[in-house]
């Protein structure tokens, strides 16, 4: 067995013994990396040599792969933007200050331009290719993480979650991705795409991981006003707890119109296997789930329009070399400088913010999204998670959403609610379909239960050994 | 109609810079000056990530401006972006306030010709402050510092309540002294400190309806904002007057020129897309808050006043003009402190100081010297050390000069009053022996002469004599 095949714990066993160090690991992964990426296209930056150079210094560390949204001080964080092709951070996130002392950065992933998307197809320099069957995308936007862990091509990866990002992606290529409560994680250094949206979580191999990749990055920050001053706690603990009367709440409004029914089916068998495995299962409604689209896109877009202003072509990023004025500096630096996902979505953001608009659009949403928070903590008074599919589909073939932004946007339509009302959600492989394509499943959790859903995703887990079942085959 | 059928409306938003050591948002250094670009870091640079901090220090200046300013403290407010393109704004939003500001409802009370009026405050907020553009001189383009960008200002929203010019002007040096008297700003107008966006509007007499108004942008200057209203008025009242209208626009006053520009066109009319700044949360003020920082207010002006009437029998005027600036109150009181005469030391800072201030355009604030130093030099001239005018002649030398205690400049240029009845006596004998026609004239009744010699002596001993002693001798000696 090659050790990339290995999940990090694992990998930290056998470091713990001594027999292996991270120069073997960091080899492995280069020789993988080596072998695969042509196919899978991944990676926007790799640092190969750099990367075996850290492990003279750091002899126990693990590597892993960085969403190219999280800034890197000294290494180039692109955002999958041409406005940002070239730009280095001149400080670390706040992520990657707590991950330095035991880590070792792979490379910079993949993504869609500045996370808005659902395919990884909008990135501005490569499409990203999906393990499982190489014409399918990874989903998105933090296809380049969840393909690189699936592909093992980087042990686990950081992505970032504004409607989905992390989950879905996660659920198209087989591997546990969790959007942590909004304020557990420090969004310092995260180049903003939705402020009241975003989250940096983990894209892993399998759950354990992620509660221990959740432990490094997860701590309150006084550089970020909204991360939380909740005691630090070990995730891992709730690894292998019991899920005997764990009350699990299955909305209607997930298994519907638009659902497609292998998913439908293999989401309805997960429940089936947690009742047998001695938690309660019950139909419940979440109500407000047919709003949660157009809220997310609208608050999104909002926040977007203006966390977007500041690349302007004045002090980094992408100038237009062709203006004759301040105005054109800005018109056509950012005209040449976004894709046309990220302008459709800045003026859209635009839009609903404008005087005469702001009412009708931003206002209402804030509103509904207020109903969305009061559906969840309603539904949690009763249920210990909320079992949904974490996506409508499975992957779907490269090209065929990409020029149908409405189509593109219902990908989102199981993950975004649970971005708008801050609680946490992790994504995990069910099964495969017909095709041979991961199905995964969501599971959400109430503000700061990480540690239920570590809990029940481990259980299931262990009872699927999806792993073991299944392998990518990185079909033609 | 003429000017005075017409009645002045004026409202001012005076942005003040406030005096905390950190930035709003981030741990940068509020110095001002430094080289361009060197009081900056992520956050106030607006890099990809960088993520916006409150500075703590803001809020409590803010409210204690709000309490000197008889304002409601909101119980809840928060943080805004204003949207809007510009290369002094690096994350092209300014992070303000909205719909929801810190402090409400307040007022302050100016002196006007027909006594006490009230101006109303309709709101101060917290919000930062912009970068700044140096223009190149050989026009290669413009050069963004971003050292000021992020300085934290709060700004002061009144009411339509002021009318002309004159009440413009009390109404902002009052603001200005409240600022400096409980120290959240250091206020200094020529480095941008403290500036008023003026809005003008004018009306018939009797007319309870608002004109349309007209703003003037970063105005840093008493006398800018008094030539700009005054000019601006006039204008409005010619367009009204030859059948017009007065278009609402923001306008540039050039102070070379004496005019007021339009700045913007109308096409270009500026949506900011407000909306709740999502990287701040709520700021929340308690009642006990509020009370901790009451409790750290100085006595403020109205208070200094009363008290000065009462404690000093100053007259109200005298009492106005001293506590008009924390500067001339602290003098006063420092100086009154160590040499115990209220009346004399008020009528040095009334007439003397104030008149070299005027004569020199030198800012209360820029006094070089001490309480301490004006007191020694008031003591001097009570024991009859110096002669008053030889006084008038130490304190340009205390302005000007390196040494400012009033004892060593005498003794460095020898001008300790002659006190010394032998020497007064030759004086006097002297002029005398010159001007005997002045014998002659006073001893026909005319007390002038009398003057005369006195004024003939003092100019013989460079105004070292005592000249009570002179007045004595040559009486003595006249009416011999």
């Amino acid at each position: 067995m090659e050790l990339y095949e290995l999940t990090v714990h694992e990998l930290q066993e056998k470091l713990d013994k001594k027999e292996i160090n991270s120069q073997d690991i960091v080899k492995s992964y280069i020789n993988r990396i080596d072998e695969k990426e042509l196919e899978i296209n991944a990676f926007i930056t790799t640092r190969k040599e750099a990367a075996l150079n850290e492990t003279m210094q750091k002899e126990n560390a693990i590597p892993i792969g960085i969403k190219d949204n999280i800034c890197t001080k000294g290494i180039k964080t692109t955002c999958a933007s041409k406005m940002l092709e070239n730009f280095v951070s001149p400080y670390d996130a706040t992520v990657m200050e707590n991950l330095n002392n035991d880590s070792i950065i792979l490379g910079k992933l993949n993504m869609d331009e500045f996370a808005m998307g659902a395919a990884t197809e909008y990135s501005a320099f490569k499409k990203t290719r999906n393990p499982w069957n190489l014409n399918k995308v990874p989903g998105g936007s933090s296809g380049g993480s969840a393909a690189a862990v699936a592909a093992n091509m980087v042990p686990w990866a950081l992505g970032s979650d504004t409607g989905g990002s992390i989950r879905q992606p996660a659920s198209f290529c087989g591997v546990v991705g969790l959007k942590p409560t909004y304020g557990l994680v420090s969004r310092y250094g995260l180049v903003a795409f939705a402020s009241s949206l975003d989250q940096i979580g983990p894209i892993t191999k399998d759950v354990t991981d992620c509660a221990i990749l959740l432990n490094k990055i997860a701590g309150t920050d006084e550089k970020d006003s909204t991360s939380s001053n909740i005691e630090k706690r070990d995730y891992t603990k709730a690894i292998g707890k019991s899920i005997k009367d764990l009350k699990i709440g299955l909305p209607k409004e997930y298994f519907g119109e638009g659902i497609n029914e292998e998913v439908k089916k293999a989401i309805l068998d997960v429940a089936k296997k947690y009742e047998q495995m001695g938690a309660i299962v019950e139909e419940c409604s979440l109500e407000t789930t047919d709003y949660a689209l157009a809220t997310y896109y609208i608050i999104a877009c909002a926040e977007a329009s203006s966390n977007l202003g500041r690349f302007d072509g004045i002090r980094y990023g992408y100038r237009s070399s062709n203006f004759n004025n301040l105005k054109e500096i800005y018109s056509k630096s950012r005209s040449e400088g976004f894709g046309p996902e990220v302008k459709r979505r800045i003026i859209l953001g635009t839009y609903v913010l404008s005087s005469g608009y702001y009412d009708a659009y931003y206002k209402k949403a804030q509103k509904v999204r207020t109903l969305v928070k009061q559906d969840f903590k309603r539904l949690f008074e009763k249920y210990d998670v909320l079992l949904t599919p974490t996506s409508p589909t499975v992957a779907f073939d490269i090209g065929t959403k990409s020029n149908n932004p409405l189509e593109m946007y219902l990908a989102d339509i199981c993950t975004v609610s649970v971005n708008i009302a801050g609680v946490p959600a992790i994504s995990l492989p069910a099964t495969i379909n017909s095709e041979g394509m991961p199905i995964g499943f969501q599971l959400i959790g109430n503000h700061f239960a990480e540690e239920t859903l570590f809990s029940a995703a481990y259980a299931f887990e262990q009872e699927n050994k999806f792993r073991e079942k299944y392998k990518p085959e990185f079909k033609k | 109609m003429s000017r005075e059928d017409y009645e002045v409306v004026m409202g001012l938003e005076i942005h003040a810079e406030l005096s905390t050591k950190t930035k709003i948002f981030c741990s940068c250094p509020t110095d001002f000056g430094g080289e361009p670009n060197t009081h900056c870091c992520p956050v106030c640079m607006a890099m990809p990530g960088a993520l916006p901090v409150l500075n703590e220090k803001v809020v409590e200046y803010a409210v204690k401006a709000g309490l000197a300013m008889n304002c409601e403290i909101a119980e809840n407010c928060k943080n805004d972006r204003k949207n809007y393109f510009y290369p002094d704004l690096p994350k092209s939003y300014q992070i303000s306030q909205f719909d929801k500001p810190l402090c409400n409802h307040g007022y302050v009370e100016i002196d006007t010709k027909d006594g006490k009026k009230k101006i109303r405050i309709l709101r101060i907020h917290i919000e930062e402050d912009a970068g700044k553009l140096n223009h190149d001189e050989y026009g290669r383009g413009s050069f963004v510092d971003l050292n000021r960008a992020g300085v934290p200002l709060i700004e002061i929203v009144s009411e339509p309540d002021i009318r002309g010019p004159e009440e413009a002007d009390a109404y902002f040096k009052k603001i200005k002294s409240i600022l400096e008297y409980i120290e959240v700003s250091d206020c200094k107008m020529q480095e941008g400190s403290l500036r008023a966006d003026v809005n003008v509007s004018v009306r018939k007499k009797g007319d309870p309806k608002l004109g349309t108004r007209t703003e003037m942008k970063n105005m840093n200057s008493f006398r800018a904002i008094q030539n700009a209203v005054n000019y601006e008025a006039q204008r409005q009242i010619e367009v009204i007057e030859s059948g017009g209208k007065v278009e609402q626009e923001t306008l540039r006053w050039d102070e070379l020129q004496g005019k007021t520009f339009s700045m913007r066109d109308k096409e270009d009319a500026q949506d900011y897309r407000y909306f709740p700044e999502p990287d701040l949360g709520m700021i929340h003020i308690s009642k006990e808050y509020i009370e901790n920082v009451k409790k750290t207010l100085p006595e403020l002006p109205e208070s200094r006043k009363k008290r000065y009437i009462e404690e000093y029998k100053l007259p109200e005027y005298d009492a106005n003009i001293l506590t008009s600036s924390k500067y001339f109150s602290n003098l006063f009181e420092g100086a009154v402190e160590k040499c115990g005469s209220a009346k004399a030391v008020s009528n040095w800072i009334m007439s003397d100081i104030t008149g070299y201030l005027n004569e020199n355009e030198i800012e209360p604030e820029k006094i070089p010297f001490t309480a301490e130093n004006l007191a020694e030099l008031i003591t001097l001239i009570d024991k009859g050390t110096i002669s008053s005018s030889i006084a008038k002649k130490v304190l340009p030398e205390m302005f000007e000069g390196e040494e400012k205690s009033p004892r060593e400049i005498i003794e460095k240029n020898g001008w300790v009053q002659i006190s010394d009845e032998g020497a007064i006596k030759e004086v006097v004998a002297k002029v005398l022996e010159a001007n005997p026609q002045s014998i002659i004239d006073y001893k026909a009744g005319k007390d002038r002469a009398l003057g005369f010699l006195v004024g003939q002596a003092m100019k013989e001993t460079k105004g070292k004599a005592n000249p009570g002693m002179l007045n004595k001798m040559f009486l003595e000696e006249l009416n011999k």
